[in-house]
């Protein structure tokens, strides 16, 4: 086979498994829908438990925000250099995404634990039944994405940098990417809507 | 897919959460806080469906395009719907007390709503 034919077959395969993982997307987008519709709904079904304005920590939510949109810039860093053939540099921007994707989960899951301890958990109303749904989803997505990337790299390690595994890498960070653009919604819907006055 | 593209998803991302992020903590109010934040975070999925995951930049058939268009129309209906749907319901019910929506209900079920 020539070299044309190869790059070809590459670019080839390349679109068709980024086509079917981006359909899954689409269908994931679907499931965070009826969980996004389900919050809208059951947003005012308090029970005289807590709002969303007496338990969300802003700062904080502002920072696991900017946090993930910042793990969402490296994971694209990782693409470049993937595309450079720079394995230490993606190995680094790999790096830096764990770590980011880590204090994202971390905060949450503070939240999580501090509103449980206070007795807000997901038994104490509609609402927080919504919210614990719709952000924990996304939050097992995160970690999904995590032990992923890890895999990721352990098979980096042991075989090198294959064509397949360059293909893998590029699904990776189109989930990842779209991570990130669930949150967007869910910071504006549940946070900012949850506190505005 | 060049490091300029991310950079610029990435700085107009941050600037988009910042502004909605202080509109709200500012303290403002009003009808038009929830379309403008909608409109914020809508304006943001652009940019980072544009910058981060590269769509509009396949080659002809668009099926990414194309799904995702036929992904936020079946969005639309459901999330519009729910909400459409639900608020009717709380609204039609407001005049009862808690035990004259109990009995209502059970009458509607007898009938078999």
């Amino acid at each position: 086979m020539s070299s044309a034919t190869e790059v070809a077959e590459e670019k080839f395969l390349l679109n068709k498994t980024t086509l079917g993982f981006w359909l899954y997307l689409m269908t994931d987008c679907l499931l965070f829908a009826t969980l996004f519709a389900t919050y809208v709904v059951m947003r005012d079904a308090t029970a005289g438990g807590p709002d969303g304005a007496h338990i969300f920590e802003m700062p904080l939510i502002l920072a696991e925000t900017i946090i993930l949109l910042v793990s969402s810039f490296t994971c694209g860093l990782v693409l470049i250099a993937l595309k450079a053939g720079k394995i230490r540099q993606m190995l680094i921007a790999f790096a830096l995404t764990f770590v980011l994707g880590v204090a994202f989960l971390s905060i949450e899951l503070y939240e999580f634990i501090k509103l449980i301890g206070e007795g807000y958990g997901p038994q104490r109303s509609g609402f927080l039944s919504a919210f614990f749904t719709l952000v924990g989803t996304h939050g097992l997505h995160i970690t999904i994405g995590l032990l992923w990337l890890l895999v990721l790299v352990g098979v980096l390690f042991k075989r090198g940098l294959t064509s397949k595994l360059s293909r893998q890498i590029t699904l990776f960070a189109l989930f990842w990417h779209f991570l990130d653009l669930v949150w967007i919604f869910i910071f504006t819907i549940v946070y900012l809507m949850g506190v505005m006055k | 897919m060049t490091l300029s593209k991310y950079i610029t998803g990435f700085v107009l991302s941050l600037v988009l959460t910042l502004l909605a992020y202080f509109i709200v903590v500012g303290g403002a109010s009003g009808w038009w806080l929830i379309p403008a934040l909608g409109v914020l975070a809508l304006v943001q999925m652009i940019v980072q469906l544009i910058f981060f995951l590269h769509l509009g930049e396949e080659a002809k058939p668009r099926w990414k395009i194309m799904s995702f268009l036929f992904m936020a129309g079946a969005l639309t209906i459901v999330v519009a719907g729910s909400i459409w749907i639900m608020a009717n319901m709380n609204y039609n019910m407001l005049h009862m007390s808690a035990d004259e929506k109990e009995s209502y209900m059970l009458k509607q079920f007898d009938k078999g709503f």
